[in-house]
């Protein structure tokens, strides 16, 4: 089987999958729930429930009127006991519903379908998004949104990215494995939403358990048109843009979308989830998370309620050691948190506990920078990083737009590489924000300018008239 | 949560690294350059010991200097010292006396080096510079060559002999071939490097041993030192030398693999790289064949290493960035 790569740049890093071997264990449901009511890209949600309120399992508490937007749901059953701003794993304080668990797992109603197929693509994307359904591996981009592309864009082919690159992580593994057909059905779904002719489900090499589960899946349906490809162990193999150059061979253009050249990529997760919002009516309240690290004392693979605090997810597997770093995603691009008090959202694909070690693997002090490339040599986006770096620290924003900063994805791939231990990617990030900052305020004062332009003219009309009428 | 002792740190993203470091690399260049020194030692004898000691250690002393001097942290544990005052010494004939060595280590470190701020803000390669300074200086101290074997048996300022490239310059081909004999063996004693030189540079094979090794590890890249030696060879025919010589005598194989390749003096843009060395290579073969020195690698390093912010310009293509003939489609 040909094993597809893209280049140039990309590391090895140790890929430390410790779980990937423990099958999906059902997590009990916590006592208190807390559901931020923005859990994806976009628009924030407006809460649809009152504090004092009874819920059930799968009601929809929160959602929003805007286009780039998807509800929440309740994930517990019981009473609402608060409605206010909490601590979200982004960093961000969000509004949330707190819900008190009566461990009733009281469910609202679901109507479940036997096939999809007598469903117009309309139809299906008014079920992904009415069940909340976003992108699982990470971004949280609203599903819906991204399977309705504007006029005049077709899309020909559906990636299902089950490349797993980030070290640690293994839910999408355990999703091949454990959930094949609801994996090629979700390719299936969006295909007829789309109209695209052709699904590719993208695994990584290290991963060939989960390729031929899925092909003989795929043979035992009798589908045609999903095909299972290979593509090789290096990260980040499973962005966006680098899967689609690995399988394609076609490059995404700068400050574009996949489907400027005709692709949807989506996460097995969400292929996952799709199915189980069109077949089983479910919305999205659970998600597999993988639980690692040295500090936890039982990894694992867990399907998890989305509210679910990290607390009490460590009360129940416990640690074996004091816990220094808590990482909500991968080692490479995962948020560490200072607080157990923040919940599993839709987004949170991996939580990693670590003691003291941690602290060794991401020295904070930087040396001069030797100027040995490797930055250069290894980023999947063909940059400069060391460049942009030095133009960050100077907050030169012109030169860093000039050296493409905005097309940077955050890989993390330059400062891991990087002999200095130089905090590339954090201050790449930080000129990228500054850039963006400054393009608003450019904006905003143009808008302003043509504003005052528009009303001087009016004031000049108005004066000339009333010489005219004087 | 009381149970369990939780005191979290945060920091930005990536939460691990590689395990390289400015150190290893540093100690993999001074394992690469290992064999080459152990060979100099065997073929020059105990002066070679002496020459790569002084140079190690007043190397080392003038970057404390040069710390303290310029305000800055201590550096000494990256190694980078030791690697200039290790190159240094490759580049000195065996003979030299222990003052010009300390003089050159000097040099390097605080004018190549300190100056411009420390390990990786240098626009030249300071072992050159140290090189180049005592050159100039000391043109004949620089050029008094002693035979291979010869220490160990009769008084050094007695023996001296010439390089192989010297004997070319001022005698021509013909005269250096009826010394060997025979090609093949002109061939031999330069790869083995039983020929007289710099204590570092008279064997390709141990060089090339240290070389294969920096690529193996991923220390050095194989273009600059490739293309470098490539050039060479097939430019050296066109001014009717012999190519396989060209790239066998002299400096070439310590140049090209631990001189052009110093990370803070050569281009950080893989097609940067290529031209670098296209340019060094074409340079080297000029000054062999028109400069009033045999040896040209020292000085077409030299050169190169100020051009590089030009090189530094071509930069890769970026992911999704097309060329504008490709947009117009």
């Amino acid at each position: 089987m040909k094993v597809f790569t893209y280049s140039p740049g990309g590391v090895h890093p140790d890929e430390s999958k410790l779980t990937k071997d423990l099958p999906f264990e059902v997590f009990n449901a916590p006592p208190i729930a807390v559901i931020p009511l923005q859990q994806h890209t976009g628009a924030p949600n407006t809460p649809t429930v009152k504090v004092g309120d009874y819920v059930k399992v799968g009601q929809k508490i929160g959602d929003s009127t805007q286009v780039v937007s998807a509800p929440v749901h309740a994930t517990v059953s019981g009473k609402v006991i608060a409605i206010e701003e909490r601590l979200c794993p982004t960093g961000a304080k969000v509004q949330s519903v707190v819900i008190e668990n009566d461990y009733k797992d009281d469910w609202v109603e679901l109507t479940p379908r036997s096939s999809f197929e007598d469903l117009s693509g309309e139809e299906l994307v008014k079920i992904i998004r009415e069940k909340g359904i976003v992108g699982l591996g990470g971004a949280a981009f609203p599903t819906a949104v991204k399977l309705t592309p504007p006029k005049g864009k077709v899309i020909d082919t559906i990636i299902g990215n089950g490349a797993e690159c980030e070290p640690y992580l293994t839910v999408d593994h355990r999703n091949m494995l454990e959930y094949p057909e609801k994996i090629i059905k979700g390719i299936l779904i969006e295909m007829k939403i789309t109209g695209a002719k052709k699904g590719i489900i993208a695994v990584e090499e290290n991963k060939i358990d989960a390729a031929n589960v899925l092909q003989n899946k795929i043979n035992e349906l009798g589908v045609k048109d999903v095909e299972v490809v290979l593509v090789k162990t290096k990260y980040p193999q499973g962005g966006e843009k680098q899967l689609i150059k690995a399988v394609l061979g076609r490059e995404v253009p700068s400050g574009g979308l996949p489907l400027d050249v005709g692709v949807v990529v989506q996460n097995v997760g969400t292929l996952k989830a799709i199915t189980e919002a069109v077949l089983e009516d479910k919305p999205l309240i659970e998600r597999g998370v993988t639980v690692s690290g040295n500090a936890v004392s039982k990894p694992g693979n867990y399907i998890i309620r989305i509210g679910t605090p990290a607390s009490f997810i460590i009360e129940t597997l416990g640690l074996n050691r004091k816990l220094r770093k808590l990482i909500f995603g991968g080692p490479m691009t995962g948020i560490a948190q200072s607080t157990v008090d923040v919940p599993v959202l839709k987004g949170t694909s991996g939580i990693l506990m670590f003691g003291d070690e941690a602290l060794e693997m991401a020295p904070e002090e930087e040396s001069p920078c030797i100027r040995c490339a490797s930055c250069v040599d290894s980023c999947p986006m063909g940059l400069m990083p060391v460049l942009i770096d030095h133009a960050s620290r100077k907050n030169d924003l012109k030169t860093a737009e000039s050296l493409h900063a905005l097309d940077c994805i955050e890989c993390g791939v330059c400062s891991y590489v990087c002999p200095a231990k130089r905090h590339l990617t954090e201050n790449i990030k930080k000129v990228k924000q500054a850039i963006i900052k400054q393009r608003k305020i450019e904006a905003a004062k143009q808008a302003a300018f043509e504003k005052l332009k528009a009303q001087r003219m009016k004031e000049k009309e108005n004066s000339q008239k009333e010489v005219k009428n004087g | 949560m009381a149970n369990y002792d939780i005191d979290l740190v945060v920091t930005s993203a990536p939460h691990i690294r590689d395990k390289v470091t400015t150190t290893s690399i540093m100690r993999d260049v001074i394992i690469a350059l290992t064999p080459a020194l152990i060979g100099s030692i065997f073929i020059f004898g105990i002066r070679a010991l002496i020459v790569v000691l002084v140079s190690v250690v007043s190397s080392v002393l003038a970057e404390v200097v040069g710390n303290l001097l310029f305000h800055k942290k201590p550096s000494l544990n990256d190694l980078s010292a030791s690697v200039t005052g290790l190159l240094l010494a490759m580049t000195l004939p065996p003979s030299s006396p222990w003052w010009m060595v300390v003089i050159g280590a000097f040099s390097g470190i605080l004018l190549g080096k300190m100056i411009f701020g420390g390990i990786g803000s240098n626009p030249f390669n300071p072992a050159l510079v140290g090189r180049a300074v005592l050159m100039v200086s000391w043109p004949t101290q620089m050029t008094t060559w002693v035979k291979p074997f010869s220490a160990f048996n009769q008084p050094l300022d007695v023996i001296t002999t010439a390089t192989p490239l010297n004997v070319v310059k001022l005698q021509g081909y013909a005269q250096l071939l009826s010394e060997f004999g025979t090609k093949a063996n002109l061939y031999k004693a330069l790869f083995l490097g039983t020929i007289g030189g710099s204590l570092g540079e008279t064997s390709a094979l141990l060089l090339l041993i240290g070389g294969i090794y920096l690529i193996a590890r991923k220390v050095i890249d194989w273009k600059i030192p490739v293309i470098y030696i490539a050039t060479v060879f097939v430019l050296s025919p066109l001014f009717g030398r012999d190519p396989l010589f060209s790239i066998l005598a002299g400096g070439l194989f310590l140049g090209a693999f631990f001189m052009a390749t110093d990370y803070s003096s050569s281009p950080i843009t893989p097609l940067g790289k290529v031209y670098y060395a296209i340019f060094i290579g074409f340079l080297t073969v000029l000054i062999r064949q028109f400069g009033s020195y045999p040896e040209g690698v020292m000085f077409s390093i030299l050169l190169g290493n100020a051009v590089v912010p030009y090189f530094d310009k071509i930069m890769p293509r970026v992911y999704g960035v097309f060329p504008k003939k490709e947009v117009a489609k």
